[in-house]
């Protein structure tokens, strides 16, 4: 599935957070949205499975226009993983699992032998069906998170939104989830932190600052140390292991010679008028 | 000697949830017949399912007293404080599940003080402008008006967000506590008082066929409404960003169970003044029993409603015969050790997520 986000922009409590941002997926390839905290990572996201509204600005599934579709519509072909989510009551893998099928339902709510099958496929994929029937609150922060991308798999979705989709799991489960969605045969638009997954795993790197789109294009053209160093403020140095990427990061520090505190990152002029 | 009771490593095993829905509702069925037999005038069981059979077969009224008893005065009761039970679980179940929050239940949205301010006023005044029905409606009225000033204050640009909605919802309780405790303590009357306080408390005392009706329709309807959309609540339940992302339009489900909650309660409590307790814990009873998911949480939520209240009526009305108790003194004291028992039991920690 195609995306097109076309001239974006969203406004929280009076405050631009994402400005006139225009990206386009194209089908079957894999971006990764990089940026500091509060660039507007999520919020772009959010806006692209319906839970924020833009104020401005168009987003296109395939060409048509997400925003004017019913939101079950929209959901259909559109699988969401987010960083933290409360499972409220307890529900069991399975049940949590058949979420995903919400909004392929019915009227009467019932689950087709299409939604039962999808259902099935998505716990395999993820190695869950021996845990079909544990509550999800009883398992750890790997398989949770992989209970909830099978959930977003169950839906079948042509395009899957991963946001930080791997925070708080450890390395090996960091790489099961990208392993898995890289193999899918769908669109994957992921906000990531860290450089090393973004530059592994996707084919197309988008890096935002303050809201805006700063670079968009192949990992290895946009992960540069000076787009890194500029974006992040940081010192980064680039180096490949086996052919693949990777960076090693420094903070950017204005006074040297003194230990990198805060203030020598980011108010230099601050820190000049103390030591008068 | 102090005897240190230990504490047996409990967990009771799952019991099939076909197994369990027959069992209760065996156990509702037994509950109606020998509930209407307890009385100042005992009937055996089987007596009462004779007469019951006679009447529901389409047999005429006797002259015996014993038919009296059960069919005019006993058995309409006993139907009702079902409903009522059924009913207000119901609607617990879905408030909990609407604004995410287990110590939620009509009260909190402020509906039942909404009710009683309207119930009140009926009594102090003594009007009875629309005869039988006055007390009712006016209850059914106080309840609508509660809720549709509690979701006008707690909605931003038509989104209902459900932290605003507990704490609009429980302001505005105290507000109509208020009003009712002014109106109270300003009436003369000592038996309009008495009334108000019984009402207050809740009761079914004066039940006949005729009350019955309405909040039958509106709990079956209500209860067949809300199995049809339970995966949609499942859904609900996880929260605005998840279930939008799921293809839910959470405002507009949310609107409309709501909805569903004041048609049920502002039903309920007109009839049976503010029972409390059974809409905040039969819907934790029912998902310690058979888990969160509501396709077979709510069908267990309504028969366990139903067996509670029914018996918390028994009690009121037997307790201290000829005399009744408030029905809520019941459901309080009955319904907390029963919570807490099974909370032992069956362990709260399934419900908390580490």
């Amino acid at each position: 599935m195609r995306l097109d986000i076309d001239d974006v922009s969203v406004t929280l409590g009076g405050q631009d957070v994402v400005a006139e941002v225009s990206l386009t997926v194209s089908s079957g390839t894999f971006t990764a949205l990089v940026g500091p905290n509060g660039s507007g990572k999520s919020t772009l996201l959010r806006t692209v499975y319906r839970a924020l509204r833009p104020v401005s600005g168009t987003i296109r599934l395939d060409g048509r226009d997400l925003w004017s579709m019913p939101a079950a519509h929209a959901a259909r072909g559109v699988g969401v993983l987010m960083q933290e989510q409360h499972a409220g009551f307890e529900f069991t893998v399975a049940e949590t699992v058949a979420l995903g099928r919400t909004a392929h339902l019915g009227f009467f709510d019932r689950l087709t032998t299409t939604d039962r099958a999808a259902i099935a496929e998505a716990l395999d994929r993820t190695g869950l069906a021996p845990y079909a029937e544990r509550r999800v609150g009883g398992l750890s922060g790997g398989e949770r998170q992989r209970v909830l991308l099978a959930r977003a798999l169950a839906g079948r979705p042509r395009l899957l939104i991963l946001d930080e989709p791997t925070n708080h799991l450890d390395v090996r489960h960091q790489l099961d989830i990208l392993e898995l969605v890289r193999d899918l045969d769908v669109t994957v638009v992921a906000a990531l932190h860290s450089l090393d997954l973004a530059a592994t795993y996707a084919d197309t790197v988008a890096v935002l600052k303050e809201g805006r789109l700063v670079a968009h294009g192949p990992a290895a053209d946009v992960l540069t140390p000076t787009t890194i160093g500029e974006v992040f403020q940081v010192e980064a140095t680039v180096h490949g292991v086996g052919g693949r990427p990777g960076f090693v990061l420094k903070p950017r520090c204005l006074c040297p010679g003194r230990p990198c505190h805060w203030s020598c990152r980011t108010r230099p002029e601050a820190l000049l008028s103390d030591a008068h | 000697m102090i005897a240190i009771a230990r504490r047996l490593p409990v967990r009771a095993a799952a019991v099939p949830y076909p197994a369990l829905v027959v069992v209760l509702t065996a156990a509702l069925g037994l509950s109606v017949v020998i509930a209407t037999g307890l009385g100042p005038v005992g009937i055996p069981a089987g007596e009462v399912a004779g007469i019951l059979a006679h009447h529901l077969t389409g047999g005429g009224d006797s002259t015996a007293v014993s038919d009296l008893i059960v069919w005019r005065i006993r058995f309409p009761r006993v139907l009702l404080s079902a409903v009522a039970g059924a009913g207000l679980a119901l609607a617990g179940a879905i408030v909990q599940g609407v604004v995410r929050n287990p110590v939620a239940d009509p009260y909190l949205l402020g509906l039942s003080h909404g009710a009683s301010v309207g119930a009140v006023l009926v009594l102090t005044t003594g009007t009875t402008v629309l005869g039988a029905l006055t007390l009712p409606l006016a209850a059914f009225a106080g309840a609508s008006v509660a809720i549709g000033v509690v979701l006008v204050m707690s909605s931003l640009q038509g989104r209902l967000l459900p932290v605003r909605l507990i704490l609009v919802g429980v302001a505005f309780g105290h507000l109509f506590a208020g009003v009712t405790s002014f109106m109270l303590s300003r009436t003369d009357s000592s038996s309009a008082q008495q009334q108000i306080i019984f009402w207050l408390l809740g009761g079914l005392s004066g039940t006949n066929w005729a009350t019955l009706p309405i909040p039958s329709a509106v709990v079956g309807v209500a209860a067949g409404l809300l199995l049809l959309r339970a995966r949609r609540l499942n859904a609900l339940v996880l929260g605005e960003e998840a279930s939008a992302a799921l293809g839910l339009n959470t405002g507009r489900q949310r609107w409309y169970l709501l909805l569903l909650v004041t048609l049920l309660t502002g039903t309920i409590v007109a009839v049976s003044g503010g029972i409390g307790f059974v809409g905040l814990i039969v819907p934790h009873l029912a998902r310690m029993l058979v888990g969160a998911d509501h396709r077979r949480m709510l069908p267990v939520t309504v028969v366990l409603g139903a067996l509670f209240l029914l018996w918390a009526d028994v009690a009121a009305r037997t307790l201290t015969s000829p005399a009744e108790l408030p029905i809520g003194v019941l459901t309080a004291f009955l319904g907390v050790p029963c919570f807490l028992l099974v909370m032992r039991a069956r362990g709260l920690a399934t419900q908390e997520t580490p």
